[in-house]
């Protein structure tokens, strides 16, 4: 679910394409946005606050064998949260090899342009040098 | 996700959420400001086994996440339901639900058991869905008060003996108290705190 | 006094249009895009979803087009635009432990563990014009990567000094409970922690950053130093009801200020640091400083000091810090007053009239003709 909140709707497009299409369900609660209050910590560790809302999109669905899936992503994209929600029942009852690499292979593309920003990140740390000042 | 796969089928919720659940809300607040008369809920929903489709309404149409609600042992099986539904938490005791469903067959049913607001806001008291089995056939009530031209006659059905004794003593700690909706197949009638229960001694 | 006006209806379309006109600016122009607005002024973005409390980037862009770049009016379609949506529960608290760090610095310790990630700073920016962004450019700028990908595994700083008991611990308070939502519930005064953190996070930069600097100044008179920054990407975790267990569903990028104070010590509590706190959507620096420094001035009260300047004071702080209200109560003046005014105008016209009788009245008694006309 965390690799299917985080993709793009075009990528997840290009899955159900390989699947020749989304196979049939009914939508048990319809693509639905709406907010949620994002908490924090006063500290980072203590007393918890409301920061804001962040949007987010929602929607479950259940496939003709039963196998119920849900999508919950930030944003507002509803057509992606119907698609979400039918990979996410797919990826419990499907044993399609194809589908499974499909999404690992999102979720690896996904942590190499993370480590890319870490990357970019460290390129800006510190090397910290002490100069000598006066004579011995 | 695998633990839902194994759930029983749930029945369907609201079809249009927004329409549906304006209508609803229209049809509460009808029942609401004219105490003692019947409205009824048109939508179609399944609701759980044993609940009535006008409970499971209000109750689809006022609750969600930021009001938890307490269900009556009889209704426990709404809780899936309503947790999908509404996104709604269900707590184990009455004292801070913000809605109930509650039967009023019951002779455990104790209305001083939920919240009935504070001194500086009473309106942050409990609404009580009251479940009984019809608007007519039971003993005859008189109500007036606020909402209520001189009085009016109602006699639900299907109540315990002492269920019109507890709703007068609601009534007498006026402001504070809890709000009834009754609710039986797919009518309503709301029986706000305000409402005074004349004849209560006879009738009990 | 409130009394509707009638009229103007024909008018106030035709305001519409202008305004639709005048935004759009010179047609021979291209128009901006919101991807546009989203990817390359995303610092406005960020402040924009700040102050009008809704994490959605690309809504805010929208906002920030659609009110020609004017950050309070945009922050108020956000928040009018959030009126609308339902709210579909709470998200866990943010772990900023686990942040994807894309920046952090301290003031207070060179070698601290992690190190000093610069990041995406103007800090180090000469403010001189760069003459080359007035056109647009072929080759799109890119930033050399390191080899090996920063560990964020780092402490926060406030939890190293913490190690040493030196620092004012935060804790949650006994069972963890949910926080105040003044979206919600009405604000009560003293406010608690809580009320004082959500408002300060949806409050003006612009009013937090004066009042940060009144407390450095002559109104406080205090010197904090940035314990840490911190910026990057944190997941959000929500737990759906119907699920009972917590889904990621997706990354905000946050800003995190811990400022730390020194303190000297009260009746009850020993001298130590203390800490402000300041947490804001996206790369917003200068709010989660100045919520920071506001925090810890407004944390007076629970650590026995007097509230002797006004960062100090919840009830000032909290009801001026939001720009929508502060911008709807001062521009509400713009709108007709026709009949209060002709209320005052009466009243200083009756008022002058009876000053007038009186003088000539006094004259008369002390039998000195009043002047003839002049």
């Amino acid at each position: 679910m965390a690799v299917l909140a985080r993709a793009r709707k075009t990528e997840l497009d290009e899955i159900v394409a390989r699947l020749g299409g989304l196979p049939d369900h009914v939508v048990l609660k319809p693509a639905e946005t709406g907010t949620v209050m994002v908490e924090a910590r006063a500290g980072g560790t203590g007393r918890r606050f409301n920061m804001g809302e962040a949007t987010m999109t929602r929607c479950v669905v259940r496939l003709a064998d039963g196998t119920m899936g849900f999508a919950y992503a930030l944003g507002t994209d509803r057509p992606k949260a119907l698609v979400s929600a039918v990979l996410d029942a797919l990826l419990q009852s499907s044993s399609d090899a194809g589908l499974h690499d499909d999404i690992a292979a999102l979720a690896r593309a996904q942590t190499e342009a993370r480590q890319l920003a870490l990357r970019k990140a460290a390129a800006t740390k510190v090397d910290f040098f002490t100069l000598v000042r006066g004579h011995d | 996700m695998q633990s839902m796969s194994s759930q029983p089928q749930l029945g369907k919720g609201f079809d249009e959420p927004v329409l549906a659940s304006q209508r609803c809300f229209r049809q509460i607040l009808a029942a609401m400001s004219e105490p003692g008369s019947v409205h009824r809920l048109g939508e179609d929903v399944e609701s759980p086994t044993g609940v009535s489709a006008a409970a499971m309404l209000v109750l689809l149409t006022l609750v969600d996440h930021e009001t938890p609600v307490w269900l009556a042992p009889r209704f426990a099986s709404a809780a899936t339901y309503l947790r999908f539904h509404c996104g709604a938490p269900v707590l184990e005791a009455p004292s801070a639900a913000t809605f109930a469903l509650v039967d009023g067959a019951s002779v455990d049913l104790d209305l001083g058991a939920f919240n009935p607001g504070d001194d500086r806001y009473p309106d942050r008291s409990a609404t009580l869905v009251v479940g009984c089995a019809a608007f007519e056939g039971g003993r005859d009530v008189s109500l007036s008060g606020p909402g209520i031209r001189g009085d009016i006659t109602v006699s639900p059905a299907g109540l315990d003996a002492a269920f019109w004794q507890k709703v007068a003593a609601n009534n007498a700690r006026y402001p504070l108290g809890v709000d009834l909706i009754l609710a039986a197949g797919n009518e309503i009638m709301c029986i706000p705190r305000s409402t005074r229960i004349a004849r209560a001694a006879e009738a009990c | 006094m409130y009394v509707a006006v009638k009229g103007g209806e024909a008018a106030i379309l035709a305001t519409h249009d202008l305004v639709a006109e005048m935004r759009r600016g010179d047609t021979s122009v291209p128009e901006v895009s919101t991807a546009q607005i989203r990817e390359q002024m995303s610092l406005a973005v960020a402040r924009v979803m700040n102050e009008g409390s809704l994490a959605d980037a690309d809504l805010a862009a929208l906002a920030l087009k659609q009110a020609q770049g004017d950050a309070i009016e945009a922050a108020f379609l956000m928040r009018a635009y959030r009126t609308t949506l339902p709210r579909l529960g709470s998200s866990q608290p943010l772990d900023t432990a686990a942040m994807a760090i894309r920046r952090r610095v301290s003031a207070t310790y060179k070698d601290l563990p992690g190190g000093q990630v610069l990041g995406p700073t103007y800090d180090y920016t000469h403010r001189l014009f760069d003459f080359g962004l007035t056109g647009t450019s072929d080759a799109p700028p890119s930033a050399m990567p390191s080899d090996v990908a920063l560990d964020t595994r780092m402490p926060r700083v406030p939890d190293i000094l913490g190690a040493e008991g030196l620092m004012e611990p935060e804790t949650p308070p006994e069972g963890d409970p949910r926080p105040f939502d003044l979206t919600r519930d009405p604000v009560e005064f003293p406010a608690d922690r809580d009320v004082r953190l959500q408002a300060l996070a949806r409050g003006d930069e612009g009013f937090l950053l004066g009042l940060a600097y009144s407390v450095q100044r002559g109104f406080g008179g205090n010197h904090p130093f940035a314990g840490e920054i911190r910026m990057g990407e944190v997941p959000v975790e929500f737990v759906p009801e119907e699920l009972g267990f917590a889904v990621d569903i997706g990354d905000l990028t946050v800003t995190e200020c811990q400022m730390v104070n020194q303190f000297k010590g009260s009746k009850h509590v020993a001298p130590q640091f203390t800490r402000g706190y300041g947490l804001a959507f996206g790369h917003a620096e200068r709010k989660a400083m100045s919520m920071s420094i506001v925090d810890r001035a407004l944390k007076g009260r629970e650590l026995g000091e007097a509230a002797s300047y006004p960062a100090q004071q919840d009830e000032f702080v909290l009801y001026h810090s939001d720009n929508v209200e502060a911008a709807g109560f001062v521009e509400h003046l713009k709108l007709p007053h026709y009949v209060d005014f002709q209320g005052e105008l009466e009243l200083i016209r009756r008022l002058r009239r009876e000053l007038e009788e009186r003088i000539a009245r006094e004259a008369v008694e002390s039998g000195v003709l009043p002047k003839a006309a002049e």
